[in-house]
C-alpha cells in the first residue's frame, strides 16, 4: 500500500514521504501548518486515493479521550431502570462506541482523522498514548479488551494552540505544512480550476501574495481563501483588468472579502490602500 | 552506522529520543528512504523533528554531518563586510589592536573569509555565528586572545548606556523540559480552581438531594467542570544585561507555559516604557503599546516581571533614558502605573539576593514597587507565589 498523490491535492514529495511513512511504520502521522493549508484535507484524499474509509473525529474544548474510545450511557440506563426497561440489565446496551472503536472492529483498515487535537486539553493527548500506540484498549464497564482488527492510518491536525507531550510526538511522524511558494500554488489553483484563464490566475495571485506581504495582518489569507477568492472571481466573471492596476498598492481587489475575515485586518488594509492613494 | 549522525543530532541540542531513532532504522528497513538522500533526508526529518521550530537547526545539523550533500536550505552565510569591521573594532581592546597590527588587519580578515568558505555549512545556530564554543580564533567564546568575537556580547559592561549593536534578540526558547519539574510545582500553588463554562458535569451530590426531594424520582443536575481560573500576565525582560540568566528564565517559562490557562507573555528591555513586544524577533515591526496592554487585561490578571532590574539608573528616572529610542515618559512612570493596574504582581529576579543592595537600579524599583521583588530561585519563587495568591 503506498500513496502516490491525489488527483485533487497536491502533495510535495516529503509530505508523500511522510504518508507514507506513517502507512509503512503503521504510526500516526502528526499534521501541523497555517490555518487553511489543507491539513483536514490531506486525511480525506489520502483515504479517497487509497480506496479506505474515513473515519472523522472533530475535538472540541471539552473533548475527553474517552469519548473516543466508547461512553457509558449512565443517564439512560438510569431512566429505563425507574421505567422499568428489560434492557437496563445488560451493561453492553448502554455502551456506545466512539470513533476509534468503529476503526479498530472494522472489517478493512480505515484512515481515522483526529481534527484539531490541540483544541482539546492538555492533558488529552496522553491520554491516548497507549491507545495508539498498541491499538487497543479495555471496557471496564463490560471487561471486554477492544483490539483493532486492523491497524488504522491515523492522521493528527494542530493548529499550535497548545503544546504537545513529548510522550506523544515521540510516537509520531511529523510534517508541517509549509506555506506553498508561487509554483506549488499555480499547481494547486489548477487542480482546482482547470480551465482558468492564465492571465485571470497570474494577476490573482500577485494581488494574492501582495496581501500576503501586508505587514502587521492578524490572519494572512490562505490557500482556502485563495480558492474561494478564485471561485468568486469566476463565478462573478470579474476581468483580468479590474485586478491589474498601474499602482497595486493603491486599490482594494475586487471582492476582497473573501480574502481578509477580520475587520480590523480590513480597517487595517484600507487605511493603507487609503495612504498609497494620498501619497500618489 | 548512523548512531554517529544521531549522537551528532543530540549533540546540536535537537530534541531526539531514542524512539525516534529506532523508527527511523525500521523506516529504512522497510525501504522507505532508499531511493535518494533526499527521501532520507525527509524521512529523517518527519520521524525525528516534532517542531517546526527546529526544522532549521534540523537542517544545518544535518548538513553538518553528511558534508557534500548540496543544497539543504538555511546553510548560507551571509555576514557584511561592514558589520564585521565594526564588530572587531568594538571588541578589541587597544593591546589587542596592537597585536592586531602585528598580523595585519587585511591578512586576518582574508584569513576569516577563506575560514568561512571552508566551513560553509559547519557553523553553529543562525546565520550571524561563525562558530560558538571553540578555540579556533574566529567564532563566539573562545579562548584565543587574537580571536575575533563575532555577535558576541556588549563587552561585559553593564552600565553602558548605549548598545550599539541592535541585537536579534532570540525567541525564548520553552523546550527546556528539565529542571522544570521544580518551578512548575511551585507555580501550581497559584492555581485556583472555579467553575466555569457549560454544564456538563454531572453533579452528584446535588442529583441526590433534588431526587429526593422529588420523592425518588429522578432529577438530574449538572454544573461546569472545574477550570483553572488564574490569570498571569508576564513580562520578560530579553538581551543586554539579562542574556546570563536566559537558561533559568527559558525554564520558568517552559513551566509557566503549561500551568495556566490565561496566561499573556510579553518583552521588554531593561525597562518598560511605551510598548512592549510579543515577538522579540519581530520586535522593531510588531509592538503592542503598554497602554493598550492595560486595557485589555483586567486588574484580575496577576503580574509578573522577570527581569535582573540592572540598567543604568537613568534608563528609570529619566525621559529619554531609554537605550533604545526616545521615550517622552520615564520609566518608573509606567512602572507605577502597572503598579497602580495590577494590585497583584510581583518582580522575579535572576540575580542573587545579596547582590540587590549594591545594584542602584535595583534599590529604585524595589522602591517603585513597594518591596514585591523576589529571587528567582525555587524559594524565592514560592515566596512570589505565597505573595501573589494572597486575597486582596
Amino acid at each position: 500500500m503506498r500513496f502516490e498523490g491525489a488527483e485533487n491535492y497536491v502533495t510535495t514529495p516529503d509530505l508523500k514521504l511522510a504518508v507514507n511513512a506513517a502507512i509503512r511504520l503503521q504510526r500516526p502521522l502528526l499534521i501541523k501548518g497555517e490555518p487553511g493549508t489543507g491539513k483536514t484535507m490531506l486525511a480525506e484524499e489520502v483515504a479517497a486515493a487509497l480506496g479506505m474509509p474515513l473515519m472523522q473525529w472533530h475535538i472540541k474544548s471539552t473533548t475527553k479521550a474517552q469519548q473516543g474510545l466508547y461512553e457509558y450511557d449512565a443517564v439512560s440506563r438510569l431512566r429505563d431502570s425507574q421505567l422499568g426497561d428489560d434492557k437496563v440489565k445488560d451493561i453492553g446496551n448502554y455502551i456506545v462506541k466512539g470513533t476509534l472503536w468503529q476503526a479498530f472492529e472494522a472489517d478493512e483498515p480505515t484512515v481515522v482523522l483526529i481534527d484539531e487535537i490541540d483544541k482539546a486539553d492538555i492533558e488529552f493527548p496522553n491520554d491516548l498514548l497507549r491507545e495508539l500506540d498498541r491499538m487497543e484498549f479495555y471496557v471496564y464497564e463490560t471487561r471486554q479488551l477492544v483490539k483493532a482488527r486492523h491497524r488504522p492510518i491515523v492522521f493528527i491536525t494542530s493548529n499550535n494552540e497548545k503544546e504537545l507531550p513529548d510522550a506523544f510526538l515521540r510516537r509520531c511522524f511529523f510534517h508541517y505544512i509549509k506555506f506553498p511558494d508561487r509554483d506549488t500554488m499555480q499547481k494547486i489553483v489548477d487542480v482546482h480550476f482547470p480551465g482558468i484563464k492564465q492571465a485571470l490566475l497570474k494577476e490573482a495571485l500577485e494581488v494574492f501574495f501582495g496581501l500576503r506581504e501586508v505587514p502587521g495582518l492578524k490572519k494572512k489569507p490562505s490557500t482556502s481563501e485563495l480558492i474561494d477568492w478564485l471561485k468568486l472571481l469566476v463565478a462573478e466573471e470579474i476581468p483580468v483588468e479590474a485586478l491589474r492596476s498601474p499602482d497595486q498598492k493603491a486599490s482594494i481587489p475586487p471582492l476582497h472579502g473573501a480574502l481578509l475575515k477580520n475587520e480590523q485586518d480590513m480597517h487595517l488594509f484600507e487605511r493603507l490602500v487609503f495612504m498609497a492613494q494620498r501619497n500618489r | 552506522m548512523l548512531i554517529d549522525f544521531f549522537l551528532h543530532l543530540k549533540a546540536r541540542k535537537l530534541p531526539v529520543s531514542t524512539k525516534e531513532f529506532l523508527t527511523l532504522l525500521e523506516g529504512l528497513q522497510a525501504g522507505l528512504g532508499e531511493h535518494s538522500m533526499e527521501d532520507f533526508y525527509f524521512l529523517a526529518r518527519t520521524s525525528l523533528v516534532k517542531d517546526e521550530t527546529h526544522f532549521d537547526r534540523f537542517d544545518q545539523a544535518f548538513g553538518e554531518y553528511f558534508k557534500g550533500i548540496e543544497q539543504i536550505p538555511g546553510l548560507e552565510v551571509d555576514l557584511p563586510e561592514e558589520w564585521l569591521k565594526a564588530m572587531m573594532q568594538k571588541h578589541l581592546s587597544p593591546e589587542e589592536k596592537a597585536k592586531l597590527e602585528k598580523l595585519g588587519w587585511d591578512k586576518l580578515m582574508e584569513e576569516f573569509k577563506k575560514r568561512l568558505q571552508e566551513q560553509k555549512g559547519r557553523h553553529q545556530g543562525g546565520s550571524k555565528w561563525v562558530g560558538t564554543g571553540g578555540t579556533s580564533p574566529f567564532g563566539n567564546n573562545g579562548y584565543n586572545p587574537e580571536g575575533i568575537r563575532v555577535g558576541g556580547e556588549s563587552s561585559g559592561n553593564r552600565t553602558a548606556v548605549k548598545v550599539w549593536d541592535q541585537r536579534e534578540y532570540r525567541n525564548l526558547d520553552d523546550s527546556v523540559e528539565l529542571g522544570t519539574r521544580n518551578i512548575k510545582v511551585a507555580l501550581r500553588r497559584l492555581r485556583r480552581f472555579a467553575r466555569l463554562g457549560a454544564p456538563d458535569e454531572l453533579d452528584l451530590d446535588g442529583t441526590i438531594a433534588a431526587t429526593a426531594r422529588n420523592a425518588g424520582y429522578l432529577d438530574l443536575l449538572m454544573r461546569p467542570e472545574r477550570h483553572n481560573a488564574v490569570k498571569v500576565l508576564i513580562f520578560f525582560d530579553v538581551g543586554g544585561s539579562m542574556d546570563d540568566h536566559v537558561k533559568v528564565c527559558e525554564e520558568l517559562f517552559s513551566a509557566c507555559r503549561t500551568e495556566f490557562k490565561h496566561m499573556e507573555y510579553f518583552y521588554f528591555h531593561n525597562c518598560v516604557y511605551d510598548n512592549v513586544w510579543r515577538d522579540s524577533s519581530r520586535r522593531h515591526s510588531d509592538r503592542t503599546p503598554l497602554a493598550d496592554v492595560m486595557h485589555k487585561y483586567g486588574p484580575d490578571y496577576k503580574l509578573i516581571f522577570v527581569g535582573d532590574a540592572t540598567m543604568s539608573p537613568y534608563e528609570i528616572l529619566q525621559p529619554n533614558g531609554s537605550i533604545e529610542y526616545s521615550n517622552t515618559e520615564a520609566g518608573a512612570v509606567w512602572l507605577r502605573r502597572l503598579a497602580d493596574a495590577y494590585p497583584s504582581m510581583a518582580w522575579l529576579n535572576p540575580e542573587p539576593e545579596r547582590t540587590w543592595d549594591y545594584r542602584q537600579s535595583i534599590g529604585i524599583i524595589r522602591k517603585i514597587l513597594g518591596e514585591q521583588m523576589f529571587p528567582l530561585t525555587l524559594d524565592g519563587l514560592t515566596r512570589a507565589i505565597t505573595h501573589l495568591s494572597r486575597k486582596r
